[in-house]
């Protein structure tokens, strides 16, 4: 993915250790599979009155790849991703799906399309009238496929997904992640080249949450199909997208490979997207302010990957700063197999402190992001 | 009255509200039917979009809805000379009968597809599906537990209004009621009346409901 609006693009291709295998992108294909170029989306009448959507989006999709789209509700991502199978039109700019103008299609072609890229909702959308099987063959019935080729299709599509079991039951017997792996099998019976993913796992708990994601993963590796996802949950991208765009008030501020943007945020909106995933506790989020004021502490981010993780780097700020550091939250993570780690602290505020604390970052390299004050 | 003789008058009556009631249901909510899609499918913006046919329909359908049953008997006379050649009887009455039911059930089944998840048509569209075929694929079967409960609802209505229609003749338990029960004064008659009509709306609602239920796959485990 490239976008010309964050400061680290053009960067972001190649992993700053110089791995490359962790990226599943095929560079073989020129043409992207979704293609944002100047798109905006308006409602309503130019000028007053009217309302910005998505702002003049340049975003590119690759294909075979997990992209991820985040925001805040109302930052205009479920209207983005409605423009590429055309839910939504474009009012400016283009948007190309594998090479074709997605504005430029009639209804035919655009039906033709949208049989070609599968999607998944937020509440599943799956018919209360119709069976697990039946809600999966409604696409190909949709499609005029002959019944017996669709009792073909089917059955291996619902195993897939874990649910050759569940075929006769109606969604109201199911739970949910289990309708979401029906809608999951829906989306994926016509062989679509693309699947769009609407916050696909925002009405689920954190176990089922991950399961689906997993099988997202597994069906992106199995049967190489790019997946675009849009979501308002860090942790939904930092486990399966490769790529992230982070979009605010309809405008993409940030993007790059999800490493580089999780490990160091360059956008306002990206950190307070990454603060509220980042496993603080609570006493310690809530005092969070945002000024400081005599005698407050400042609370930072330390960041380790690649060649700062493998040195004794906190061992060293103790010894600079004094006993004063504490130490109020930390982990290891990893994104797409790229491990780092993570370590909250917090020091005095006074100028002097603070200075030292960013000279030090300054000479080892280490990045580090201001999280807030606390008293 | 013999027991013979009333019970001859009730069963004649029975069959003559039967038959109004079963025509003018069918006949109206065929009619009625498309015409209810059509309101929910047509406003700005939605499946077929003609916003200003949309309007003139719905005005037609409120004017229908708004005029007195009795008052649209006697305005119709000459469409139901027309179709059935007079103006009294039976086959008379089924006319303005059916006539009040197409807006009835048409608004109803309005408001049954209006229900339906915006999301389904949403899905079906990003499947591809045609206008029509989210009617036939995702609408109709998604509202069918409702539209059967408005069905059973415009029946029962029916049943209310033929007992008006005695005014053209129509006969009928309702007009039953009023000639022999109310204007001749006969307790007996009248109670047999309305007992007999108790047990027919009991026994559609009761039909209605366990359909409705059968096809309703929303909540229960069935």
């Amino acid at each position: 993915m490239t976008s010309q609006h964050a400061g680290r693009a053009g960067a972001t291709y190649a992993a700053p250790d110089g791995q490359t295998g962790s990226d599943p992108v095929a560079v073989a294909h020129s043409v992207p599979m979704v293609a944002f170029q100047g798109a905006g989306k308006r409602y309503g009448p130019a000028g007053e009155g009217g309302f910005t959507a998505v702002e003049s989006v340049d975003l590119t999709v690759e294909r075979g790849a997990i992209t991820g789209i985040i925001g805040r509700s109302g930052a205009g991502k479920s209207t983005l991703i409605r423009m590429v199978n055309g839910l939504e039109s474009v009012t400016s700019g283009k948007v190309l799906v594998d090479g074709v103008d997605v504005g430029a299609l009639g209804e035919d072609g655009l039906r033709g399309l949208r049989r070609q890229i599968g999607m998944i909702f937020q509440h599943f959308n799956l018919l209360s009238s119709r069976t697990a099987f039946d809600n999966v063959a409604l696409p190909l019935e949709i499609a005029g496929v002959e019944k017996k080729a669709i009792r073909a299709k089917v059955g291996p599509l619902l195993d897939l997904v874990g649910l050759g079991d569940k075929a006769g039951s109606y969604p109201s017997e199911l739970s949910g992640g289990q309708k979401q792996r029906v809608g999951i099998a829906r989306a994926l019976a016509t062989d679509p080249k693309l699947l769009l993913s609407d916050e696909a796992t925002s009405a689920l708990d954190p176990e089922t949450t991950q399961s689906i994601l997993e099988l997202l993963k597994r069906i992106n590796a199995d049967l190489g199909l790019t997946v675009l996802l849009i979501t308002h949950e860090m942790e939904v991208v930092k486990t399966i997208a490769s790529h992230v765009a982070v979009i605010d008030a309809g405008r993409i501020v940030e993007s790059g490979r999800t490493f580089d943007v999780y490990t160091n945020p360059q956008h306002e909106t990206t950190r307070t997207l990454l603060a509220s995933a980042l496993k603080l506790p609570n006493w310690l989020r809530s005092a969070v302010k945002s000024q400081p004021s005599a005698g407050d502490r400042v609370l930072v981010r330390l960041v380790f990957f690649g060649d700062t993780a493998f040195q004794p780097l906190t061992g060293r700020l103790v010894a600079e700063l004094g006993s004063d550091v504490n130490i109020l939250a930390g982990a290891i993570e990893e994104i797409s197999g790229e491990p780092f780690g993570s370590l909250v602290v917090s020091y005095s505020a006074e100028p002097d402190v603070v200075a030292r604390a960013n000279r030090f970052y300054a000479e080892t390299g280490l990045t580090t992001e201001v999280l807030g004050y606390v008293a | 009255m013999s027991p013979d003789m009333i019970f001859g008058l009730l069963s004649k009556a029975l069959m003559q509200t039967l038959q109004m009631v079963l025509v003018a249901g069918i006949v109206g909510s065929i009619i009625g039917l498309p015409i209810g899609v059509f309101l929910a499918t047509s406003g700005k913006g939605e499946l077929f979009p003609a916003p200003k046919t949309n309007r003139v329909l719905g005005l037609v359908v409120n004017a229908a809805r708004s005029t007195p049953f009795i008052i649209l008997v006697v305005a119709i006379v000459p469409l139901t000379r027309l179709l059935t050649g007079t103006s009294i009887g039976t086959w008379a009455a089924i006319v303005p009968l059916t006539i009040a039911t197409i807006p009835f059930f048409a608004r109803l089944v309005e408001s049954a597809i209006r229900e339906v998840d915006k999301g389904l048509i949403e899905a079906a569209r990003a499947m591809g599906a045609t206008p029509s075929q989210i009617v036939y694929k995702v609408l109709l079967p998604e509202a069918r537990p409702s539209i059967l409960m408005a069905l059973t609802m415009t029946i029962v209505s029916l049943i209310g209004y033929s007992a008006m229609v005695g005014a053209v003749g129509g006969g009928g338990l309702g007009d039953l009621g009023i000639r022999f029960g109310y204007q001749r004064f006969n307790p007996e008659m009248m109670v047999l009346v309305v007992a007999v009509l108790i047990v027919l709306v009991q026994v559609v609602q009761s039909a209605g409901d366990g359909l409705a239920r059968r096809f309703d796959k929303r909540n229960r485990n069935n």
